[in-house]
């Protein structure tokens, strides 16, 4: 197998794409790629300060080293879980990835900072532990930006994790989160901008990218992962695509370009701030304080209203992708 | 050859002297769903592997929220 473009020996091959490349040509077409996503969809202005989620694992590393690469003004945020080994290691990884780049880090933990830790949120809340992970994960990406007046957060999504959030979604028909399940969410009512760069890039990829530039990433899944909704509707789009190569980037980058908006009406909150926190939320109290309440076994007034119900039912059953609902 | 799996880790011994595609397809893996690695390097799925290779076998999913 050849190189497309230099044919020397390939090392990784993109059937969808129909294509191979050997190490050197695929770093350069994958940050290519990522250049070409973040002007397309100009999900970075001139001088804008970056904040990088990052979370030890590849995407978010390969992510964190095209920004730099690109030269863009970008600094890592980690969030501590509190789950054990597996989050010692990830700071650990992400640590040394700052470190050896000479690249800015900033670390939140849920344990110094919020008094909760995610195993203990999970086994007391009303959530399933996917879901307090991913809403505080949310609520801290975006407090943390805009207390340090950054102008953009981006997140290592790829095409895997949207095409799979869009297959729960549609499973559900969820138009609400369909019709925000956008590449770029523009800043508003207290929420910083969010961008996917990576969302054309498949997991393949993004793992490839990080081992060919020798980025120690945490291969180890999360121990608190198994029977993950999000992984059984991977499973499930990964076993069509095996038959009909690219399917899966027709669903996900066909709803970008035809399907969005349709759904556009859907997308419609209005937003006020919490009482506890002030970050924005649709109820009195958002999902995080909820959420953190009942960590703590605390009292808090709101976690009976209706409306809020819903959006915690909402929440649960998708885990990963809701940037506009941190409420 | 010895093949090294990931997640959970665990060694297996499968024979040697064929392609990279066919040790996936006896250990029921997708290739578009892992990294096979050998020695440091990405291996492709035509790539033939000797009986005396160590491989690497590395999932590319990531689950749970992001």
């Amino acid at each position: 197998m050849r190189c497309r473009r230099c044919r020397a020996a390939a090392v990784i091959e993109i059937r969808r794409n129909n294509a191979a490349y050997c190490k050197t040509c695929f770093v350069q077409v994958f940050r290519e790629h990522v250049k070409r996503t973040i002007e397309r969809h100009d999900m970075v202005a001139a001088g804008d300060r970056i904040l990088v989620a990052v979370s030890g694992g590849k995407d978010s590393l390969a992510l964190w080293d095209v920004l730099l690469d690109l030269g863009h003004d970008a600094t890592g945020l980690y969030l501590g879980l509190g789950i054990g080994a597996y989050s010692g290691r990830s700071r650990e990884v992400v640590q040394g990835f700052a470190a050896a780049r000479g690249a800015a880090l900033v670390e939140v933990d849920l344990e110094r900072d919020y008094g909760f830790d995610i195993p203990t949120a999970g086994a007391r809340g009303a959530r399933s532990t996917c879901a307090v992970c991913g809403l505080s994960k949310r609520y801290v990406f975006n407090r943390a930006a805009l207390e340090g007046g950054f102008d953009v957060v981006a997140t290592g999504h790829n095409l895997d994790d949207e095409a799979a959030t869009l297959l729960g979604n549609t499973l559900r028909w969820q138009t609400e989160y369909i019709a925000r399940q956008a590449p770029v969410l523009p800043a508003k009512e207290g929420l910083v901008k969010k961008v996917k760069p990576l969302h054309r890039l498949s997991e393949l990829e993004t793992a490839a990218y990080a081992f060919l530039r020798g980025i120690d990433y945490v291969v180890e899944e999360c121990p608190l992962v198994a029977g993950n909704t999000q992984l059984r509707y991977k499973e499930a789009m990964n076993a069509i695509e095996a038959g009909s190569p690219g399917t899966k980037a027709q669903f996900f980058l066909g709803y970008l370009e035809r399907g969005m908006p349709l759904f556009a009406t859907a997308d419609d909150v209005d937003l006020r701030p919490c009482e506890r926190c002030g970050q924005p939320t649709t109820g009195r109290f958002c999902a995080f304080c909820r959420a953190r309440a009942q960590a703590l076994g605390e009292r808090i007034d709101a976690l009976v209203e209706d409306g809020e119900v819903v959006g915690e039912l909402a929440d649960e059953v998708l885990p990963a992708e809701i940037y506009g609902r941190t409420g | 050859m010895r093949v090294r799996l990931r997640n959970p880790d665990r060694e297996v011994e499968v024979p040697g002297d064929r392609t990279v595609r066919a040790v996936l397809d006896e250990l029921g893996v997708n290739p578009d769903t892992v990294l096979v690695i050998r020695a440091g390097e990405l291996l492709t799925r035509e790539v033939r592997l000797g009986d005396v290779d160590e491989i690497e076998v590395r999932p590319v999913i990531s689950g749970g929220s992001r």
